[in-house]
């Protein structure tokens, strides 16, 4: 892991994602410097999540040895951004210290995260996001012998089934909201993306239901059992663990707070050559849009060329962007979320569960700024993500605007001044 | 079960978790040595709930532990040798608002 | 006339609530107006602290204390009052002279306060720094959560207090128009909007004073005062060009509130990452285990302040019918009571319990 402490650089990435890694190869034969930042332990993202035991896709092998090899390109691993304090410059921490870097362009490539819906029992241990649980797993999570069930909605959910069996669980539910025919047509279309069918094929599960959600978990100080409707009708599953994510939300906290406007989808707005509405910075993967792995390489590879001015090799790159782009609308089309999902929660469900704040008092306000000022919600530690995209999706109150520090951050890294970095 | 620091493997570590020293294996995040060796509870809630990691990703703050004095987040730390890991519990149980 | 109200109050952050609240107990109906911005009650810290300043602060803000402290008997359990009593720190000698001479003015004037030693401070602040000289200690100092507590205020009165959610476009006589295309009368209107009452009476010589605040996430049991410099008051308060002072609320959930920072001529309300480095520095000086504290949130507020840092309270000079409750500075919390009493017994032709002269806006001239 290189622990320099870079001051200066030409082009600053955000995420060592798909995205991420395509936009350095890209840029890296330039000869501009670059450097890469992620606030987890090893590059790869969400989907290419290294860790003990796991093998990566040869993609994710060969990207990151073609990355090692251009000297010109810097990765921090455990490094999260928390401050945009002047214009290029940005306010870096990892487990050591803090310190600001000076760059001239910027491409964000920081993912998307789980939108995670609350349900009586949500909060007890062993329930986690669907995502969450893979990327739990992939960092060594014991889960041999444990029984699972999976839910939520997309087709993240059998990829999290077939990592949960390959380390020894037993997977004994893969609940999808989505109706069968809605699932049914978007298998049918998959022979427009050959390599997704394939991959679809290998993730069957026996255990897959469709109209199948989760309405509660119960258990003591752990998970027990979770209650699923399925259909017409309600099942009672003894289980270890619920693993429940209902699809995809942009990341994109670093990208407003670079001033980066966001689109209608609530997603960091890019133009065709991934520029966004800041002059010198771009967005490329999982927060400009939901749409998978592929479609975040081709954006990152044509951020890469853009940000150091390789306007031919973009531009050669749209339309195998566009191809994915069709194959991502097509996705959000038939995984779109019922209704019923935003009325599992009943008075007494924690909303907020850094402060503890249930449905009932929330329902009381009008609006997250009345919320947060009367009921402490979203004046925890996550700073409103978990709870700010519940009440969103639920409600429609919209969160505001992230201020700094866009992390937890230590007040000694806050503390350094202007002048450079500071000795740990 | 304790395991004294010398007798680790190089596929093996010896952390302190809650003042007890485990070992564990190389390059698991502290969330899966919790899992291993407690019950997996990374902080008690403000009304005095057990919590555990939930988004896997950094996002939650659920698995917030203290790490050789500072709070960080156990999904996204891997242990080290001789790492001291306490879960955060609250001095004042109960305390809210 | 015919009238909508007895009283109009333009504002419904704690200055505006803790007036019509003084109105409402006189016997008045009180139409409340709040245009739901929010200002500086929802960003300040909520420390209620006898400010010795000058006699007449000092004056409003003993009295206030005491209401305070009547209120808490009866406040609700979210407006979070902390009796944690507040520490004048004094780091050197020069700032022990001046702890002295605070305990003095504040003990002729009847606040309760000691001087302690080092090491009494020590046992009592572990976390603070070695080699401070000592402290004065004023315990009945308290904290409250501002926002809950003017939400308490307006509903405690539910017969004579209305709320109307609108902006304020004009003031005429006995009149006010809304943005809702109403026009509003009552013989008396309460200006009592902070910072914002300068867009409907541009005569008022209210400035804004940007200050900065960043909390922490749960650490319990590390501070247990209000802790603030004894050189916030030089330094701070009387300067005019940007300043930090150290300033360290401890909440009761355990979360540590940290200012303090002024700024003249900033009102954007964006974080300023440098002048929170500075702000965090100097609280670093104090309390240099905070280095390893996760901050999880900063923002901004701006105070509403006069050029003599007082208030200003009582009839505007030249509207008829127009009465004033603004530019309370850092202390609106803190002298909200007895600037509610001090505005009702003018309204009401009472005798006020304190003199009412120090505040009157005529002091600034005719304000035509």
């Amino acid at each position: 892991m290189n622990t320099a402490t870079m001051e200066h650089c030409d082009v600053l990435i955000i995420g060592t994602g798909p995205a991420g890694l395509a936009a350095a190869l890209a840029a890296a034969p330039s000869g501009a410097a670059i450097v890469m930042v992620d606030d987890n332990p090893a590059p790869g993202g969400q989907i290419w999540r290294d860790g003990p035991g796991v093998k990566l896709p040869p993609g994710a092998v060969e990207r990151r040895a073609a990355l090692a090899r251009h000297a010109n390109v810097h990765i921090l691993s455990g490094t999260r951004l928390v401050a945009v304090p002047q214009p290029q410059q940005v306010l870096l921490e990892d487990a050591t210290h803090g310190w600001r870097l000076q760059y001239a362009t910027c491409i964000v490539c920081t993912g998307a995260r789980e939108l995670l819906l609350p349900f009586p029992g949500w909060t007890l241990p062993g329930v986690t996001g669907a995502g969450g649980l893979q990327a739990l797993i992939k960092g060594g999570l014991p889960v041999r012998g444990e029984r699972i069930v999976v839910a939520g909605s997309g087709p993240l959910l059998l990829a999290v089934a077939a990592t949960a069996q390959a380390a020894g669980a037993q997977v004994l539910r893969v609940a999808e909201q989505a109706p069968l025919r809605a699932v049914a047509a978007f298998a049918a279309a998959l022979w427009r993306w050959p390599a997704k069918a394939v991959q679809g094929l290998g993730l069957l599960h026996p255990g897959y239901r469709t109209s199948s959600h989760v309405l509660s978990v119960a258990g003591q100080d752990r998970v027990e059992s979770v209650r699923l409707r399925q259909g017409a009708h309600t099942v009672d599953i003894a289980c270890e663990r619920v693993a429940c994510g209902f699809g995809l939300v942009p990341n994109t906290h670093i990208g407003q707070a670079l001033g980066c406007a966001l689109n209608d989808q609530h997603a960091i707005a890019v133009d065709a050559w991934q520029a966004t509405s800041v002059p010198g910075h771009y967005a490329a993967g999982e927060c400009t849009g939901f749409g998978g792995s592929e479609k975040a390489l081709v954006q990152g590879a044509i951020a890469g060329h853009a940000a150091v001015g390789q306007r031919a090799q973009a531009q050669a790159l749209w339309p195998e962007r566009q191809r994915w782009e069709a194959f991502a609308a097509h996705l959000h089309s038939h995984f779109a979320l019922q209704p019923q999902l935003k009325t599992l929660a009943t008075p007494d469900t924690i909303v907020c569960r850094c402060e503890d704040v249930t449905q009932g008092q929330l329902a009381a306000c009008q609006s997250w700024t009345e919320a947060k000022l009367h009921t402490r919600c979203g004046m925890g530690a996550c700073q409103g993500r978990v709870c700010g995209a519940a009440t969103q999706n639920l409600w429609g109150w919209t969160p505001p605007v992230p201020r700094m520090p866009i992390t937890p951050t230590r007040i000694g890294t806050l503390a350094k001044p202007e002048s450079g970095p500071v000795q740990p | 079960m304790n395991a004294s620091p010398t007798n680790a493997s190089p596929t093996h570590i010896a952390i302190e978790l809650n003042g007890t020293q485990h070992t564990v294996p190389a390059g698991i995040t502290v969330v899966a040595a919790l899992s291993l060796w407690a019950n997996g509870v990374t902080r008690v809630s403000v009304l005095g709930e057990p919590r555990a990691a939930f988004c896997g990703m950094g996002i939650c703050q659920e698995c917030r532990v203290t790490v050789n004095g500072q709070r960080r987040l156990a999904c996204q730390t891997v242990c080290l040798p001789g790492m001291v890991v306490h879960t955060t519990t609250p001095t004042k149980p109960g305390h809210s608002a | 006339m015919s009238q909508d109200a007895d009283a109009i109050v333009i504002g419904a952050g704690i200055v505006g609530a803790a007036c019509a609240h003084a109105l409402a107990c006189a016997g008045l109906d009180v139409l409340v107006l709040d245009d739901r911005r929010g200002g500086a009650t929802a960003a300040g810290m909520g420390h209620l602290v006898a400010m010795d300043d000058n006699p007449a602060e000092l004056d409003l803000s003993r009295h206030s204390l005491t209401l305070w402290r009547e209120w808490s008997r009866q406040m609700a359990v979210d407006c979070a009052w902390h009796p944690c009593g507040t520490l004048w720190l004094a780091a050197n000698a020069e700032e022990m002279d001046a702890a002295r001479e605070k305990q003095d003015r504040l003990r002729a004037s009847g606040v309760d306060c000691a001087l302690i030693t080092a090491q009494t401070l020590q046992g009592l602040e572990p976390a603070l720094r070695a080699g401070l000289h000592g402290a004065l200690q004023v315990p009945g100092d308290a904290v409250v959560y501002a926002p809950n507590a003017a939400r308490w205020l307006l509903a405690s009165q539910p017969q004579r207090i209305r709320i109307l959610e609108t902006s304020v476009l004009a003031l005429e006589d006995h009149r006010v128009r809304t943005a809702m295309g109403a026009t509003l009368q009552a013989p008396a209107v309460v200006l009592a909007n902070g910072i914002h009452a300068t867009q409907l009476c541009p005569e008022l010589p209210i400035r804004p004073k940007k200050g900065h605040l960043l909390i922490t996430d749960r650490y319990p049991g590390t501070v247990h005062h209000q802790l603030v410099e004894l050189g916030y008051v030089t330094s701070a308060h009387h300067s005019t060009g940007p300043s930090v002072a150290f300033n360290v609320q401890p909440r009761p959930t355990g979360q540590l509130l940290i200012g303090s920072s002024r700024q003249f001529d900033d009102t954007s309300s964006a974080v300023d990452a440098d002048m929170l480095a500075r702000m965090l520095e100097r609280a670093l000086s104090y309390l240099p285990g905070l280095a390893d504290f996760n901050a999880i949130r900063s923002w901004t507020g701006l105070r509403a302040a006069t050029p003599d840092s007082l208030p200003i309270l009582g009839p505007h000079p030249s509207r008829p019918g127009l009465w004033l409750a603004v530019g309370h500075e850092g202390l609106g919390t803190t002298t909200a009571p007895a600037s509610a009493q001090l505005l009702a017994a003018h309204i009401t032709g009472c005798t006020p319990g304190i003199d009412p002269t120090p505040y009157l806006a005529q002091r600034f001239g005719a304000l035509a």
